[in-house]
């Protein structure tokens, strides 16, 4: 285990943001904490990181105490923060030899190992412009590789497409996966993006106010949730005899369609169209980590506009221009 | 202080991390080219609408008012420049900029060297260009008095610097920030004397200047530049006092850094 916490507790005065939370986290996986803005996850990644003290409760990383053993903890990690941290008065260039300094990349190997981080995001032709002039997805790229050069055990990414626009965010995950399968380094990303956590993540936590609800891997997850979703819309539904199905765990009235919870919907879908009778259209849906979501916190996760960071506001403020 | 397992994994002073810190700062600096302009604006106007204004009808021990409020206007830039400059921090925690430092493996002790130098080399350029107009203004200034003044405003420089690092650690938020330089900033530059002599104030007057730090700047720098006479404490009583307000100000940065947390 890379990563094992032991009722990690963070309390800002009466609000208890990370509640007795428990985690192990293996080495080299891409492990994922989902949830809504105020989960907590940011706060755990904080604790992780030894940029704010527990209030309670244990961590390890890498083998060494997060309270105890700071410096240790912070020569095994790297970080892509939620809010922007390359300096926008320096080149990208400038930002990494800065980064170099501060981990001690030995002299000798500093421009190599920029070099190749550099194109390793693809940033070779815009490396010794002021960062200022980056778009959002070149900076947050610029991080990843700040964040990959000093060769971490673990990378932490909080939120590593907040704000991005799709096809920008397409591009990060990309990265994101590349750099995991080329560098074996352990990922630990949050977010509340469902088809990112989808996407790139081993394993994922659910967060809701500092607790985790559920843990496993995606598929397992959605298994729980009881199958993918048939949507009918027909005239006369009879939802008894539907629910009767053998095949089918959940079936009821919504908008106007019938929606019925099915298992194994590639094998049973053609079974439960001739069972149901006429028809006006049929559409499948398979579960996605929302579906997830609510079925285990009972809430929809809100795209975070109350608390949205800056990539977010950034995204608006273009968008309003 | 939480730092205690810091200090056995790695150095306390770490000459590549104070680098690393100091030369972003002297890069920054250099880059932001409005923020260098209008450091200059204030100590111009000072010196001369302020100066030949009031100087048109008043002298002050023998020298114009404008000679006479010289020293005390480079202490001003000084002071303002080198407190800004720590409570600029506020921005830099409110966006991510310092948490890459932060969570870098090095002693937070490293990071405040390589802050204050950082800030002490910004006051010092400034510094430098408003000696050399002073030497266009007719200020006697000699090539000794040059370098004297340069040392005086050095020592003050790691004072102040210091102290804005202290107060830019500990504040919360960025509205704090007028109370800063409503309740800290223009009584340190008031109660210095650095626009009237200090010597037959009264006596309440008298007391808050002995406790404001940057009268000893001032009261240095003015003796060096106006000579002896115009000086009303002895030279060494002025370092000493600014050496050791320094020392504890860099005490308390460190320990300020060292506590420094993230917000969330």
């Amino acid at each position: 285990m890379i990563i094992t916490t032991k009722d990690l507790t963070k309390k800002f005065g009466s609000l208890t943001a990370v509640n007795k939370l428990n985690l192990e986290i293996e080495e080299g996986e891409i492990f994922g904490l989902l949830g809504p803005n105020g989960a907590g996850k940011t706060t755990t990644i904080s604790m992780l990181c030894t940029l704010l003290k527990p209030t309670s409760g244990a961590a390890k990383v890498n083998g060494f105490d997060i309270a105890t053993q700071p410096s240790k903890v912070r020569s095994s990690i790297g970080i892509v923060f939620q809010e922007p941290s390359v300096d926008d008065l320096l080149t990208g260039r400038e930002n990494l030899e800065m980064h170099a300094l501060l981990y001690k990349i030995p002299r000798e190997i500093r421009k190599k190992r920029i070099d190749e981080v550099i194109s390793l995001v693809g940033l070779e032709d815009r490396a010794d412009d002021i960062t200022r002039v980056y778009s959002g997805g070149m900076r947050r790229r610029l991080e990843l590789a700040r964040g990959l050069m000093h060769h971490p055990k673990v990378l932490f990414l909080d939120e590593p497409t907040l704000g991005l626009d799709p096809q920008t965010r397409e591009h990060i995950w990309s990265y994101i996966k590349k750099l995991s399968e080329e560098n074996e380094t352990t990922m630990v990303l949050t977010t509340h993006y469902m088809e990112e956590a989808d996407m790139l993540c081993d394993r994922i936590a659910i967060m809701d106010a500092g607790k985790i609800v559920v843990l496993d891997n995606s598929a397992n997850l959605k298994k729980k949730v009881g199958g993918d979703i048939v949507l009918l819309r027909m005239e006369e539904p009879n939802l008894e005899r539907i629910r009767k199905l053998s095949f089918v765990t959940e079936a009821e009235m919504k908008d106007g369609t019938v929606q019925i919870k099915i298992k194994d919907v590639s094998k049973n879908l053609q079974k439960l169209l001739c069972k149901v009778g006429e028809i006006q259209s049929v559409e499948v849906r398979q579960v996605s980590l929302n579906d997830v979501f609510i079925y285990y916190t009972g809430k929809e996760i809100r795209s975070g506009e109350e608390e949205g960071g800056f990539w977010e506001r950034m995204a608006h403020a273009e968008v309003n221009r | 202080m939480g730092e205690d397992g810091a200090c056995r994994g790695e150095q306390m002073i770490d000459w590549d991390a104070i680098h690393a810190v100091w030369l972003r700062e002297i890069k920054v600096y250099l880059r932001e080219k409005e923020r260098v302009i209008s450091s200059f604006v204030s100590p111009i106007l000072w010196l001369l609408v302020f100066g030949s204004g009031l100087g048109a009808s008043v002298s002050l021990e023998g020298v114009s008012y404008q000679t006479f409020i010289y020293p005390g206007v480079l202490v001003m830039s000084l002071l303002f420049t080198s407190i800004f400059y720590g409570i600029y921090i506020i921005w830099d925690r409110k966006l991510d900029f310092l948490k890459e430092v932060l969570v870098a493996p090095v002693s937070r002790t490293s990071i405040f060297i390589g802050k204050m130098l950082g800030g002490c080399t910004d006051v010092m350029m400034q510094s430098l260009i408003l000696l050399i107009l002073g030497v266009f203004m007719g200020i006697p200034i000699t090539p000794l008095v040059f370098v004297y003044s340069l040392l005086i405003l050095l020592v003050t420089s790691f004072a102040m610097v210091s102290l804005g690092l202290v107060i830019g650690s500990n504040l919360k938020n960025q509205e704090a920030f007028n109370l800063v330089i409503n309740f800290l900033i223009w009584p340190l530059f008031f109660f210095s004397g650095a626009l009237f002599p200090v010597s037959n104030l009264p006596s309440w007057l008298s007391a808050l200047t002995y406790v404001d730090p940057v009268t000893y700047g001032v009261d240095a720098l003015r003796g060096v530049i106006l000579g002896a006479q115009s000086q009303a404490f002895p030279m060494y009583v002025d370092f000493s006092v600014l050496i050791i307000f320094s020392l504890v100000m860099m005490w308390l940065g460190t320990i300020s850094f060292g506590n420094m947390q993230q917000s969330k």
